[in-house]
């Protein structure tokens, strides 16, 4: 008979793990609960932590990243990436990145060989599949392959709004960030122009699902299969719709519907899948945001460590699946200030690196 | 009457409960957590109203009245189903 599922234990790695995303604060990015999960794992090798601005909190944090680099914008390019990469591993050998933020995965993804060959592994999904979840592409993906997606009309011109008159209120999202509810047409034209103001078009006009929205964060096999799935319902949600607080839950209709998912994209690597349960009680996949979410220490914290998962798999170790997160397990955000001194700052603004250990 | 939903809920001794398919929680006093908790077990209302008229000065047509209106209560929030 097979043990119980074990999370992994990550005591007695020798490694060195990069990991980007790392501000805190009103738009969280995942980096800081990534790192601390690894932690949780009895990780004690050196961890890396990629930046793109002096001002991520959790450069200051005195015991989460052992060195601090600053990189290039992804609107950089490639070069300009590769570069700064081969300076940092000139310096400390990479085993293992672990990319947090939307904009940066599909670079992470494309020079994978490259990054290969300096010996740093990642653990990501193909580009097609990557592209495949694209907020333009859920709505004719999916739902012939049996899972709901709520009407969505792309539109690259102001005029188009005009045909969807009717039907308000109704949810205006950019392609890459940022979504609102327009009430009415006016509603609707001036996010339109607020929208491609900073994120350009197309942008997407999607029937509004009216119930209760579920999270879940996934780590995916790339075959079909799922090592693991905590799903979550926000309890405190902020003026810009993030989830401060929330619950890990246990619904076996959700979870069928996340395995669903996951299993026709083949999925490789972490994700969140944002569904609403409509009061029709049917399921709507609304989102899937191609890496960790900001709270996945609820997974850890729950009894599912994905992060120090993710750093085995990368590794190429095999790994079964892991043991179930216990329902009613909650997370509040608390903010807490930093206090440091200046010289900090100075130093990763002025070297754009900072080597604390 | 499906009082099924009730036996996932996880309900502690202050009248909190959680309901882990849904992540939404209530609270209740203690003697609707007390029927909540003898439904879950799967007792059902004539034993209920049996055991309520033994342990507390109540009568029948009082119970079968604050009953329907607790069972509504929680159809309302999809607790129960008719």
């Amino acid at each position: 008979m097979a043990g119980a599922a074990q999370n992994p234990d990550l005591s007695s790695l020798k490694a060195t793990i990069a990991v980007t995303g790392l501000k805190t604060g009103d738009n969280p990015q995942p980096g800081v609960a990534v790192i601390r999960s690894i932690r949780a794992a009895g990780f004690a090798g050196r961890i890396i932590g990629l930046v793109y601005d002096s001002m991520e909190s959790g450069i200051y944090l005195e015991d989460l990243v052992d060195e601090v680099y600053q990189m290039p914008y992804p609107s950089a390019g490639a070069e300009a990436f590769l570069a700064r990469i081969e300076y940092i591993v000139s310096k400390q050998k990479i085993d293992v990145i672990i990319p947090t933020l939307d904009s940066e995965v599909i670079l992470y993804i494309r020079l994978q060989d490259e990054l290969h060959k300096m010996g740093i592994k990642s653990y990501l999904p193909t580009e097609e599949c990557f592209l495949l979840r694209d907020k333009t592409r859920l709505a004719s993906y999916f739902p012939p392959r049996g899972i709901l997606v709520p009407d969505t009309m792309l539109i690259s011109d102001a005029s188009q709004i005009m045909n969807s008159r009717d039907n308000f209120p109704m949810m205006i999202k950019g392609s890459y960030y940022e979504a609102y509810k327009a009430n009415n047409y006016e509603e609707a034209l001036k996010y339109f122009y607020e929208i491609e103001s900073r994120w350009g078009l197309p942008i997407l006009l999607q029937k509004m699902i009216y119930g209760d929205e579920y999270n879940i964060v996934i780590v995916g096999d790339g075959e079909g299969g799922i090592l693991g799935m905590v799903p979550q319902k926000k309890l405190v949600i902020t003026d810009k719709g993030k989830g401060f607080g929330g619950v890990v839950i246990d619904n076996p209709e959700l979870r069928e519907f996340a395995t669903k998912v996951i299993s026709s994209l083949k999925w490789r690597g972490p994700c969140e899948l944002e569904v609403m349960r409509g009061y029709d009680g049917l399921y709507y996949l609304i989102e899937i945001n191609p890496r960790f979410p900001a709270w996945v220490r609820l997974a850890e914290g729950s009894g599912q460590n994905q992060p120090a998962a993710v750093v085995l798999k990368a590794l190429g170790q095999e790994l079964a699946e892991l043991p179930p997160c216990k329902p009613g397990t909650l997370f509040i955000r608390h903010a807490e200030d930093i206090i440091t001194d200046i010289s900090v700052m100075g130093e990763v603004s002025a070297k754009s690196e900072l080597i604390r250990r | 009457m499906d009082y099924s939903k009730l036996t996932n809920l996880a309900m502690n001794d202050n009248g909190f409960i959680f309901d882990p398919a849904s992540g939404y929680s209530y609270t209740s006093n203690e003697t609707g957590l007390y029927i909540m908790k003898l439904l879950a077990q799967g007792m059902d209302k004539d034993a209920i109203c049996a055991k309520f008229m033994a342990e507390y000065e109540v009568s029948e047509d009082n119970f079968n009245s604050d009953f329907e209106h607790y069972m509504l209560m929680l159809e309302a929030l999809a607790l129960v189903e008719y």
